[in-house]
């Protein structure tokens, strides 16, 4: 770790005038930033702390029925409390182990924007919100490939605002190692229409799977999904898992988060 | 009722209360007044000719106080190896210099080239990223098979070529072992992998090295399983030092493994940084430098064929194998793919004639060397392997075409050399085939299928040689140590015991289970006995805990001392009581004299030997400490079956272990509660081994598998509740306490079950799948269904 200041703003206008200064970072639970600073593969100068932010916390439903969940919530409250939601309270609840839960927030998931972390999954089927400090941005204009949002520097997501679906699950098949996404489905039946989204699979991150959704709106069961696949390019390919391999757990993955969800 | 107290007794660890509250003493732990620290630059890549190291930057840098580099170790010695291996052709191996500090070339990722020693870790670490290398990148040899090829990167370029010795075993065998697979009915083969590991301990390895100016003396504090091998090593072959100017010091030390056995180029570095700079030097290895340079374990190559008679009786075995050894030959690296691997290769099995190659390959990687099980793993794995495909192969039961050829007679002296004293393998296996209600497992597999999973089930034996070793044979071997074991008995006037002993104990629980042995044969209370370990300055000479030889090999010493110690306190028991000692009877802690009322206790006698009023002086010294040190005769063949029942996902290829029962020979058990827990995590390690772990590298040479989010460890989640039996023990011969030893079964016999089970998973689904290299992935169970 290099020499760093620590801030630790109580509002989140006071962490983005912190995050104003020159070399700053926002540090949310820590679960991936600190690791990255031990390696020394980051060195800011300051890091902003936004867990002592009240308003970027908690949890609660609006009045459109959507779910709200303050930035700066973590994973294990995420788990408990979006019980509405089972499909997300699910997601949450399988992230890594309790120390990382009890850390880890949705607003860090979904700015660090692991390819194999599951909160994109979850977001991006949901068609979730990200609210920041600027702007509301829409989930399938915030994922722009690996570790890669819309996001603008300084930029801090206060809050995400999930539509609850009337059906969904998140499926996860783990990497051996690290225990993260493989793959991770998450199927979500909406009114309007169904989504899949498709974590740990890509070499572009997360992705919706169209040709499953349309399947699925024509019939939401695992059936409609018989004898659909994915290319194999565009997979990664490495130590776990080959690129084909990938695309076939997707599917797997896909069917049994249709039958888990019905 | 179950004992209380001395052997059979299953006692809680002592000394997990302080390791459970936080107030163990570790090496990390340790920090000495006027500190520095050292941080190592390591190689980035894999192979490369060192241009230039420009420090001049680094070194004006806050808080350093001085860098060095392998320019500095020139008149200093290589880091040893401690066997050297005479090949088929008689010829010994070659053995390459291995700096302190890389000179002239780096030689894997990892590889130290220069140490910045500076106030703080920080300001070390700050300075040596400024540090401007000039490496020359070069090809590296990584794959054996390729690194062997004509015109393959050299690891060496002195030594001309990549092989290090092709070993033979037994060489005149050789050619009667391929005619009896000419003319044998049928030939098995199977082509495996035994996969490179990573070994892992929790605490990674440290080193303080501190110099006393007023004295001259040198000490080391360290991670090591063994204080005066590492004492031998550093101080008589790299550093000069004598012996009694020289202390090492292995404090409490979080699990070894094996990959904390050998002599590390940092514990040379700060030992004799402490001294160039007058001022004790810190070193902690941090998780990444543990990946790239605690020695590995395992990767093999190897080929094997069994050959059998018409009536299925093995008549013949040949294998042959690529040994990796990584860069450099790590301390007992040469030992490992031969002594302690080609000599099992008869494995239970009453096979005639035995032929074991194994050529041992330099790369361009981290050193190998042992890793719990150390040989005997590679050898039960393809050997149990083999043995499951031959009966598949035969349409024979897998288990009835064991026990058809298990040696039944003892002792028994295989065709590699060793000989086996007792073992009884029709009976464990008896005990596990009723662990596993053998029979329901049809009933169990069609539960399976209905869930729609596959199941199997994979059964099979292993032997291993413990109690290393008879420093004889191992001399004659190519060991350049003795293997005996030492310890030093003191009593205490007031009756209490202390044990200074030289087997070393992290995670074992030595302290534990060796009083309960004094505890038995003086008839005291276990806690009248304290273990004292881990420090030259305070424990005779003594080689270590490895091979599952503490109890038998240091345990044996501990007796024999405590023997002496029962023999004195009888004179002096005689002489308090006027009776001939003749007739001196010790029962729980009170001398008697046969067949009279007379009795003196334990307590007054120790007195008497301190406060020698009314005492015997013309006769025998006053004073109660008695030392001894215990050479085997023979190893002990530890033995046993073992069984995993596994489910497979077909859909993923995701293998769960449903069920694990182990029935094993350990000879004698002092503490069972203890040899349970040893068991459980030799099943774990090997467990983790074949569904999990797997230190890989690509074709340049980098770590892949480099941190635990690539390095699969298992977890309890991945473990089910194993069954564990140890009721069939058959006593070993030769040691004085009849034990065998426990500590590295589980790794060596678990992982053929594991990969027998998943195979017969797949057969059962019609799928032509005779063999999966380890770790058995999702991946590549679901590759292997799918062709
Ligand atoms: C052992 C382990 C296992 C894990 N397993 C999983 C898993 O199975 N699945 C999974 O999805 N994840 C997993 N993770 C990652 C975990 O979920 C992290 O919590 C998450 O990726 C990052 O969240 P954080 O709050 O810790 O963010 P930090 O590590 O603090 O920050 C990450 C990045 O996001 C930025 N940031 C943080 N908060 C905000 C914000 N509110 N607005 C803008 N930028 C912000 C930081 O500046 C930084 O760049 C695991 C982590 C560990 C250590």
């Amino acid at each position: 770790m290099y020499a760093f200041d620590l801030e630790r703003p109580a509002t989140v206008a006071d962490a983005v005038t912190a995050l104003g200064a020159d070399e700053a970072q926002a540090l949310g639970g820590g679960q991936t930033l600190i690791p990255t600073l031990k390696q020394r593969l980051a060195s800011p100068s300051v890091l902003v702390s936004l867990s002592g932010i009240a308003e970027m916390t908690g949890i609660c439903t609006r009045d459109d029925g959507s779910l709200a969940i303050g930035g700066g919530t973590t994973h294990a409250a995420v788990a408990v409390g979006a019980d509405v939601f089972p499909g997300l309270a699910g997601l949450a609840a399988g992230i890594g182990d309790p120390a990382v839960r009890n850390r880890g927030t949705v607003g860090g998931s979904l700015a660090n924007n692991d390819p194999s972390a599951c909160y994109p999954a979850g977001a991006l089927a949901s068609g979730a919100t990200i609210v920041t400090n600027a702007r509301e941005i829409p989930a399938d204009d915030y994922f722009q490939g690996l570790f890669t949002t819309a996001l603008e520097e300084g930029e801090v997501v206060t809050e995400v605002r999930f539509p609850v679906p009337e059906a969904s699950a998140y499926m996860k098949f783990e990497q051996p190692a690290s225990r993260f996404a493989l793959v991770g489905v998450f199927v979500a039946k909406h009114a309007d229409g169904v989504r899949v989204a498709v974590t740990g699979a890509s070499e572009n991150g997360v992705f919706r799977w169209s040709e499953a959704e349309a399947a699925l709106n024509d019939s939401f069961t695992a059936d409609a999904l018989n004898g659909l696949s994915l290319p194999a390019e565009g997979m990664i390919n490495d130590l776990h898992g080959s690129d084909a391999y990938r695309a076939h757990i997707t599917a797997v993955m896909t069917k049994r988060a249709v039958t888990a969800a019905c | 009722m179950p004992k209380d107290n001395g052997i059979g007794a299953s006692l809680k660890r002592r000394e997990d209360v302080r390791f459970l509250t936080g107030t163990g003493n570790y090496t990390d732990d340790i920090s000495v007044h006027r500190q520095l620290y050292v941080h190592f630059l390591r190689s980035d890549v894999a192979n490369g000719t060192i241009n230039g190291i420009d420090t001049a930057a680094a070194s004006a840098m806050s808080g350093v106080v001085r860098i060095f580099t392998g320019a500095d170790f020139e008149g200093v010695g290589s880091i040893p190896c401690g066997w050297q291996v005479t090949d088929r052709h008689g010829e010994v191996m070659k053995e390459p210099a291995h700096p302190v500090l890389a000179q002239g070339k780096v030689r894997h990722v990892g590889d130290p080239i220069a140490a910045v020693v500076a106030n703080s870790l920080e300001e070390a670490r700050n300075a040596a990223e400024a540090i401007d290398l000039d490496i020359h990148e070069l090809p590296a040899a990584v794959d054996m098979r390729k690194a062997l090829e004509e015109g393959a990167p050299l690891v060496h370029d002195e030594l001309g070529d990549n092989l290090c010795y092709d070993w033979g075993f037994v060489e005149e065998n050789r050619e009667a072992v391929d005619e009896a697979i000419k003319n044998a009915a049928h030939v098995t083969t199977l082509e495996l992998v035994n996969n490179r590991l990573v070994a892992n301990p929790m605490e990674p390895r440290v080193a303080v090295g501190d110099f006393n100016r007023a004295t001259g003396d040198s000490t080391l504090y360290t991670t090591s399983q063994n204080p005066h091998v590492i004492r031998l090593l550093m101080g008589a072959f790299v550093l000069g030092i004598p012996e009694h100017k020289l202390r090492v010091v292995a404090p409490d030390v979080g699990g070894g493994f094996g990959t904390k056995i050998f002599h590390y180029a940092e514990e040379a570095f700060c030992t004799f940084a402490a001294k160039a700079l007058n001022r004790p030097v810190k070193w902690t290895a941090s998780r990444s430098e543990a990946f790239m340079s605690d020695a590995h374990g395992r990767d093999h190559v190897t080929k094997i064929e069994l050959a059998l008679d018409a009536d299925n009786n093995f008549v013949a075995l040949r294998t042959a194998t690529l040994a990796n050894m990584g860069a450099y030959l790590s301390t007992f690296a040469p030992s490992v793919p031969t002594w302690l691997h080609g000599t099992l290769m008869a494995g239970n099995y009453k096979t005639p004639l035995i032929y074991v190659n194994v050529k041992a390959v330099f790369t361009n990687t981290v050193p190998v060397d042992a890793y719990r099980g150390a040989g005997r793993p590679e050898a039960t794995y393809q050997l149990e392997r083999v043995v499951d495909k031959a009966a598949r192969e035969l349409g024979v039961d897998p288990v009835a075409l064991r026990r058809q050829n298990f040696i039944t007679e003892f002792p028994y002296a295989t065709p590699v050399a060793v000989e086996y004293d007792t073992g009884d393998y029709n009976a464990t296996m008896d005990t596990l085939e009723t662990m596993i209600d053998r029979d329901g497992f049809a009933a169990r597999r069609a539960a399976s299928e209905a869930k729609g999973k596959l199941r199997g089930l994979g059964i099979n034996c292993y032997i291993e040689a413990c109690g290393i070793a008879p420093s004889n044979l191992v001399g004659q071997l190519g060991a350049r140590a003795g293997l005996y074991e030492s310890a030093t008995v003191r009593v205490n006037a007031t009756g209490g015991l202390v044990v200074m002993t030289g087997s070393h104990s992290h995670g074992q629980g030595h302290e534990t289970v060796f009083p309960q042995v004094i505890a038995e044969m003086i008839g005291l209370d276990e806690s009248m006995v304290e273990i004292v370990h881990g420090d030259t300055a305070n424990s005779p000479m003594g080689m270590g805990t490895y091979g599952s030889r503490s109890l038998a090999v240091g345990g044996s010493a501990m007796v024999r001392a405590t023997e002496k110690i029962i023999n004195k306190t009888k004179k002096i028991a005689a002489h308090l009581m006027e009776a001939a000692e003749a007739d001196i009877e010790l029962k729980d802690g009170q001398f008697s004299v046969a067949g009279t009322d007379k009795s003196v206790a334990w307590g007054d006698v120790c007195l008497a030997a301190y406060v020698p009023h009314n005492y015997p002086l013309e006769d025998i010294e006053p004073g109660l400490e008695e030392t001894a040190f215990y050479d085997p005769s023979n190893f002990t063949y530890p033995a046993g079956a073992y069984s995993c029942e596994v489910e497979v996902d077909p859909e993923t290829g995701k293998v769960t272990i449903e069920s694990f029962a182990a029935a094993d020979d350990f000879g004698n058990v002092v503490n069972p509660m203890i040899v349970e827990g040893q068991v459980h995590g030799g099943l774990g390690q090997g467990i983790g081994q074949a569904l999990l772990e797997n230190c890989a590298y690509d074709e340049n040479g980098q770590l892949l598998s480099a941190s635990y989010m690539d390095y699969a460890m298992p977890r309890a989640s991945d473990l089910p509740l194993f069954k564990v039996d140890h009721s069939n023990g058959t006593p070993c011969t030769h040691n004085p306490l009849g034990v065998k030893g426990c500590g590295e079964a589980g790794a060596i016999g678990s992982p053929p079950a594991v990969v027998n089970a998943v195979v017969d998973a797949l057969q059962s689904a019609g799928k032509n799948v005779l063999h999966i290299d380890m770790p058995l992935t999702p991946a590549r169970v679901w590759d292997a269904m799918n062709g």
